[in-house]
C-alpha cells in the first residue's frame, strides 16, 4: 500500500466519523416523517452532541477508573472498526490488519466494556441493562459470525476487502446463500443497535430499556462519547452490510478520482436507501417482549446457518 | 445453455425457498397461518416443477405442477380453512417446545438430510440433482414437526408437508414418478385428509379438545 492510498484510507475513516451522527439524524429523521411529526432535522446528533461537550461531567461516588475509561474505549473501539471496515473505497487502512473475525472481536469488546461499566456504579438499573445487553449480545454473536462465513466461503477469505472484491466480480446471478444471510444480518443489525424490535433507542421506560439503562449513569462529555460511538456503530454496521450485499461501487475506488467520485456517490446513495428502510422496518414493527428475543435472535442465526449449508449445497 | 444457467438457479431458489417455509412452519404458533404457510409451501413447489418441466422437457412433469396447484394450493388449504373455521379454532395457538431449541434440532437434520443425500445425488445426472438434499431435509422438518405438535390439525399439516417433501425429492432425482403414481399419491392425500377431518370432530366429541395427548391414554369403558 503506497501512501496516497494510506492518505486516502485514513480520509475515509475519518468521513465515517464525522458522518456517523448525520446517518443517525437522518434515520430519525425518515422515522418522524414516517410518523408524521416534522422532525428536528439532520443535524439533530451533532446539537445534541456539542451540548453535551460543553457541560461539566458527574461521575457517581464511587465510580472505578474503569466508568471512566469506558466511553473512551467504546469510542476507540468503533473508530478502529471504521478503519476496517471499507465504506468509498476497499483500500480501507487498517483492513489489512484485522479480518471479519477480528472486527466481531472489536465490537465483543465494546460491549464487554459498556456493560461492566453499567455494573460499575451499583444501581439496579445499570445491571438490569447490562445482563440485558450481554444477553441480546452472547445470541447476536453467532449469527453475525454465520454471516461473516457465508461471505467468506464465498469469497475464499476471511478479510473484508478481498471478499468484496469477489462478490463486486460476481456475474449477476441468484444467490440464495447471499439472500439468507442478507436477511439474517439485517436482524443482527436491529439487535446490535439497540434499535425497535429489540430495544426501543428513545425509551427511558424502566421496564423495556436495554441500552439505554446501561449508560443512565453518564453525563456530559462521557455521554457525548457514548452516543457518537453508538451512532458509529450503526454506521460500521450497515457499511459491512452495504460492502457485503450491494458491493456495487465500491471496487471502483481503485480506478483514480472519477471512480473515487463514483464510489462516494454510490455510497451516499446506498446509506440514504437503507437509512430509510431502517426507519421504515422500525416504523411498521413492534417492539418485542424481552423474552421473545432470543427467538429473534434464533431466527437470524438459523437464516444465516441455512445461508451457509445452501451455499455448501448448491452452489459449490 | 445460458437459459439453463437462469433455470437451474431459478430451482436453486426455489428449492431454499421450500426449506425456508419448512422452517417458518417449524416455527410458527398460530394454527390459520400454518395453513397458509402450507399454501405457500405448495406454490414454491409447484413453480419449481414447473421450472423443472421447461429446462428438461419432460412434459408430463406440467401435468404434476397443476396437479399440485390445484390441490396443495386451492384445494387442501380451502378445506383445512373450513374444517378450521367449524372446529372453530381459528385463533388457537399451540403452546411449542422452546422454538429456539427447535430450530437447532432442525438445523442438524438439515445437516444429516445433506449428508444422506450427497452419495445418492453424486449418482444422478439430472440438473436438480443437487436439490435432493433439501427435499430430504423438508421431509425430515416435517417428521420433527409432527413430533412437536400436540394438536391434531397441526399434525395433519406436518403430514401434508412431508408429502410436499416427497414430491420434491421425487421431482429432483428422478423428472418425478410415473402419472399413475402421482395421481394415486394425490387421491391418498386427499382422502386422507377428508378422513382425517372426520376425525377431529370424533376426537372432539369424545375428549372436548383436540390435544392428541388423550389419546395416549388407555381406558376400558
Amino acid at each position: 500500500m503506497n501512501g496516497a492510498n494510506l492518505i486516502l484510507g485514513l480520509a475515509q475513516a475519518l468521513l465515517s466519523i464525522a458522518a456517523a451522527p448525520l446517518l443517525l439524524g437522518w434515520v430519525e429523521q425518515c422515522r418522524a416523517w414516517l410518523q408524521n411529526r416534522r422532525g428536528a432535522g439532520v443535524l439533530q446528533p451533532y446539537r445534541v452532541l456539542r451540548k453535551l461537550l460543553f457541560k461539566d461531567a458527574v461521575v457517581a461516588h464511587g465510580a472505578s477508573p474503569l466508568f471512566r475509561a469506558s466511553p473512551y474505549i467504546q469510542f476507540g473501539a468503533m473508530c478502529l472498526a471504521a478503519a476496517i471496515i471499507p465504506i468509498v473505497s476497499v483500500q480501507a487502512p487498517l483492513a489489512a490488519a484485522a479480518d471479519t473475525i477480528a472486527l466481531v472481536g472489536l465490537f465483543a469488546l465494546a460491549r464487554v466494556f459498556i456493560a461492566l461499566a453499567g455494573m460499575d456504579i451499583g444501581t439496579a438499573f445499570g445491571s438490569l441493562g447490562a445482563r440485558r445487553e450481554m444477553l441480546v449480545g452472547f445470541l447476536s454473536e453467532p449469527a453475525l459470525l454465520m454471516v461473516f462465513f457465508t461471505a467468506s466461503l464465498i469469497g475464499q477469505s476471511t478479510l473484508l476487502p478481498t471478499i468484496v472484491e469477489t462478490l463486486a466480480q460476481r456475474e449477476l446471478a441468484i444467490y440464495p446463500s447471499l439472500a439468507f444471510a442478507g436477511v439474517a444480518f439485517s436482524m443482527v443489525l436491529l439487535a446490535e443497535n439497540a434499535r425497535i424490535p429489540i430495544d426501543n433507542p428513545a425509551t427511558h421506560l424502566e421496564l423495556t430499556m436495554i441500552h439505554e439503562a446501561m449508560v443512565l449513569e453518564y453525563s456530559a462529555r462521557h455521554l457525548a462519547l457514548i452516543e457518537w460511538a453508538s451512532a458509529l456503530k450503526l454506521m460500521n454496521f450497515m457499511a459491512i452490510g452495504l460492502a457485503l450485499f450491494v458491493p456495487w461501487g465500491l471496487t471502483a475506488a481503485s480506478h483514480g478520482p472519477a471512480g473515487l467520485l463514483l464510489g462516494a456517490t454510490t455510497s451516499t446513495l446506498k446509506l440514504l436507501v437503507s437509512g430509510a428502510a431502517l426507519a421504515l422496518i422500525e416504523s411498521v414493527s413492534a417492539k418485542l417482549r424481552i423474552f421473545r428475543a432470543p427467538e429473534f435472535l434464533a431466527t437470524a442465526f438459523l437464516l444465516a446457518v441455512l445461508g451457509l449449508l445452501v451455499h455448501q449445497l448448491l452452489e459449490s | 445453455m445460458h437459459t439453463a444457467g437462469w433455470a437451474s438457479q431459478l430451482i436453486n431458489l426455489g428449492a431454499a425457498l421450500l426449506l425456508l417455509s419448512s422452517f417458518a412452519m417449524l416455527s410458527q404458533r398460530r394454527i390459520l397461518s400454518l395453513v397458509n404457510l402450507f399454501a405457500v409451501q405448495g406454490a414454491v413447489l409447484t413453480v419449481s416443477t414447473a421450472i423443472v418441466a421447461h429446462t428438461s422437457g419432460a412434459h408430463h412433469l406440467y401435468a404434476s405442477a397443476a396437479l399440485s396447484l390445484a390441490l396443495k394450493v386451492v384445494l387442501l388449504p380451502w378445506i383445512l380453512h373450513r374444517l378450521i373455521r367449524r372446529l372453530n379454532v381459528r385463533w388457537d395457538t399451540e403452546t411449542l417446545l422452546n422454538i429456539p431449541a427447535t430450530m437447532l434440532v432442525g438445523i442438524v437434520l438439515v445437516v444429516f438430510a445433506f449428508a444422506l443425500a450427497h452419495p445418492i445425488s453424486a449418482l444422478s445426472s439430472a440438473v436438480t440433482r443437487s436439490t435432493l438434499g433439501i427435499a430430504l431435509a423438508v421431509v425430515m422438518l416435517s417428521f420433527l414437526m409432527m413430533i412437536t405438535r400436540r394438536k391434531a390439525v397441526s399434525q395433519v399439516i406436518g403430514f401434508l408437508a412431508m408429502e410436499n417433501g416427497l414430491f420434491f425429492a421425487a421431482t429432483s432425482a428422478t423428472y418425478g414418478m410415473p402419472m399413475v403414481v402421482e395421481l394415486g399419491v394425490a387421491l391418498d392425500v386427499l382422502v386422507g385428509t377428508l378422513i382425517l377431518g372426520v376425525f377431529f370432530f370424533q376426537i372432539r366429541e369424545q375428549f372436548d379438545s383436540l390435544d392428541l395427548q388423550h389419546l395416549e391414554r388407555l381406558r376400558e369403558d
